[in-house]
């Protein structure tokens, strides 16, 4: 039938073979566009736990400053803010890179190569994971941070410590306004240190320290944990498409390794995901 | 596509070489905004926020148009996925300004309590 048509009027015929599905204005398969918009409404979701973080934040008065509360490494390390987080973002990173090489060999029809480099993005993957599982233990196993406990404050005011916590806190130490600080538990006691505050309003007041914002725990883990859990579903589908890739499958299917393409979109939206999450949680 | 094989190759390795330098640039203005870099420099809130707001976004744009492809897609196509997305700018604007007013309003409830305390106490003039 278009064919017939191409020969009377060009212009006239094209138009009513899309309207009847026979052509693809966006030039991208189903497939591929339904990732797109698959994709999008993750944005949506992501960006609704994003903004809810934000609209409680703002509602506080303080917040727990990253760099106080992100500053543990592998190895008894606990004065290095952001070091660890800045090396999972390079993992991630690194692995978008790699995934990005694997749809690259994919084009060019080589088997093997779309293999190595799925394998390196799913060790990159891996080891994102991981970094994660040590980040919540720290945080949960010697910080006590739970999904409804915050034991991250931050002073509103200026004052000096009545008593030490026998670590990084020592009697006498002044504190300023702004200033995060850590309640350590002891067997199931917290051990809130008291102090007397020496300028404004309540000036000369014994008081103790109080628990940081309620909803911290729960969105920091809430947050994360969803996109934790991005990263291992996108793990799992790489693994299955790498595997497929090596039996075989793609070539069969001679379409440039499309499949490699589609889950390459996933895996890039992860990373895009964190670049907000990083910038959420850890810049500001 | 359009776009050679080792062609394609430079550019990805281009834009994940100025994503790493992006990231690296960020942290240590974070850093240093807060103070902990240089001891007492420190940027206000709002001049770190928007440095590092305006970075992550070009970092979503190297992600998004080279590493997605978005950049050769046809026109169509990008916009109908990200059109949708100014949504969220209003979004974002709107219920910050909504969470500063919760702050706002709790304070004021706190300054109400402090008064009546005092003139219940007598100490209010």
């Amino acid at each position: 039938m278009a064919s017939e048509a191409i020969a009377h009027d060009h212009h006239h015929t094209s138009e009513k073979a899309s309207w009847n599905g026979a052509g693809s204005p966006f030039k991208a398969s189903y497939g591929k566009l339904m990732m797109w918009y698959f994709l999008l409404s993750d944005a949506f979701t992501f960006s609704g736990f994003l903004i809810a973080y934000g609209t409680l934040r703002f509602s506080m008065p303080t917040w727990p400053v990253p760099d106080f509360v992100f500053r543990s490494f592998p190895g008894g390390i606990h004065n290095a803010p952001l070091l660890f987080v800045t090396l999972m973002t390079f993992i991630l990173l690194a692995s978008s890179f790699t995934m990005v090489r694997a749809v690259q060999e994919g084009h060019q029809e080589n088997r093997m190569g779309v293999v190595k480099w799925m394998a390196w993005t799913i060790i990159g993957g891996l080891a994102f994971l991981s970094c994660q599982a040590w980040e919540w233990t720290t945080l949960m196993g010697e910080e006590h941070m739970t999904i409804r406990t915050n034991p991250f404050g931050t002073h509103t005011e200026q004052g000096v410590y009545l008593e030490g916590d026998g670590a990084h806190i020592k009697e006498g130490d002044a504190f300023h306004a702004g200033q995060s600080y850590l309640i350590h538990k002891h067997g199931d006691e917290w051990l809130p240190l008291k102090y007397k505050v020496s300028e404004g309003p309540d000036a000369g007041q014994v008081k103790q320290q109080s628990f940081g914002p309620k909803a911290f725990g729960a969105l920091f883990f809430f947050i994360t944990g969803f996109h934790g859990f991005h990263v291992l579903t996108g793990v799992i589908f790489l693994a299955i498409i790498a595997i497929n890739a090596y039996s075989g499958l793609y070539v069969r299917r001679k379409n440039g390794y499309e499949m490699v393409e589609k889950i390459g979109l996933y895996w890039h939206f992860v990373d895009l995901v964190w670049v907000f999450v990083f910038l959420c949680f850890y810049l500001l | 596509m359009g776009l050679s094989y080792s062609a394609s190759k430079t550019i990805a390795t281009k834009t994940i070489l100025i994503l790493a330098g992006i990231t690296i640039f960020e942290v240590l203005f974070a850093l240093l905004g807060k103070g902990i870099l240089v001891d007492g420099v420190h940027f206000p809130f709002y001049v770190t926020g928007f440095v590092m707001i305006v970075f992550s976004v070009v970092k979503a744009y190297l992600i998004i148009y080279e590493f997605m492809h978005m950049k050769y897609e046809v026109p169509a196509l990008v916009k109908s996925v990200l059109v949708p997305t100014l949504l969220l700018v209003w979004a974002v604007i709107a219920f910050l300004v909504e969470g500063r007013n919760w702050l706002n309003n709790r304070a004021n409830a706190h300054n109400d309590i402090r008064i009546e305390q005092a003139v219940t106490e007598g100490t209010h003039q």
